[in-house]
């Protein structure tokens, strides 16, 4: 059994889940702000 | 501190020049044990090569621990101080927290499938992570449900509370019951693990925990924002 395709497997579901969760947090903190800053500029 | 914090204004003077600073040292950090983990250090002589997991596997199950020790903590300042701030941080922290917990079942799967010959036990150990796992996402959609019916964050802080009985379940469930899970190998103090093998470990957890910090806060950066954009429009409706 080679042990590198578990490890290997391992690393990439850690890679895309860590990379996939600040992608989807730094997206939905950019969204809001741009938002509540065009907002402010409007009044 | 935490009741000078809770103003949202001082928050974000501290947050904004934070958040990137914790996610690239994370990164770094991550990178370099992750490096260090399956580069530099000896196989195991009885797991081989698939012992490098650890690198990866321990940092996610404490985060997914971690992660419910800060709802607790911050559901439970919201219902003894009631800053909003402490309910929007433990709102922050679940949806990072069941990720971590996810990656810790996951490569914990992969592990043992080489290592004790199956991908799943219904052990201890392993039963009491994948119910933490579940109570993240009972708190997620609580939250959601919550917010949509108008409600106060009562109920989900309560729940996030109520979650930590889980806490010492799954730590103390290697020692409570005979599982194929392995007992705890690193303590405060010592550990069973050479310091050959361990120092990379060390940087994983620091960088994943820098990462995962710096994920919290732009979920309270994009919670504040949504909140102020929301605030502006029911004035602007208002008659």
């Amino acid at each position: 059994m080679n042990h590198w395709v578990f490890v290997t497997a391992a690393y990439a579901v850690t890679l895309i889940g860590t990379a996939g969760l600040a992608l989807w947090a730094w997206r939905s903190m950019r969204r809001a702000e741009v938002a509540a800053d065009s907002l402010r500029r409007e009044r | 501190m935490i009741h000078a914090l809770a103003n949202p204004t001082r928050f974000l003077k501290l947050a904004r020049p934070l958040t990137p600073v914790l996610f690239w040292a994370g990164v770094v950090l991550a990178l370099f044990g992750a490096w260090g983990g399956l580069t530099q250090t000896p196989a195991d002589y009885l797991q081989k090569e698939s012992v490098r997991i650890l690198y990866i596997h321990v940092p996610a199950a404490w985060l997914g621990m971690g992660g419910w020790s800060g709802v607790a903590f911050a559901s439970l300042a919201f219902l003894i101080w009631r800053h909003p701030l402490a309910s929007i941080a433990a709102r922050a922290i679940a949806p990072a927290g069941v990720v971590f917990a996810a990656l810790c079942l996951i490569t914990g799967a992969i592990w043992g499938r080489p290592t004790w010959g199956t991908w799943w036990e219904w052990d201890g150990r392993l039963t009491s992570m994948l119910l933490l796992f579940f109570v993240y996402i009972a708190y997620i959609a609580l939250v959601r449900a919550d917010s949509e019916r108008g409600g106060d964050g009562r109920v989900p802080a309560l729940f996030g509370v109520a979650g930590s009985v889980l806490l010492p379940i799954v730590r103390y469930s290697v020692v409570w019951w005979n599982t194929l899970h392995q007992g705890q190998s690193i303590g405060l103090t010592s550990s069973s693990i050479d310091g050959s093998m361990l120092w990379p470990l060390f940087f994983t957890i620091g960088g994943f925990t820098l990462l995962f910090a710096s994920v919290v806060l732009m979920r309270m950066r994009a919670m504040l924002a949504t909140q102020k954009v929301e605030a502006r429009m029911r004035r602007m409706a208002a008659p």
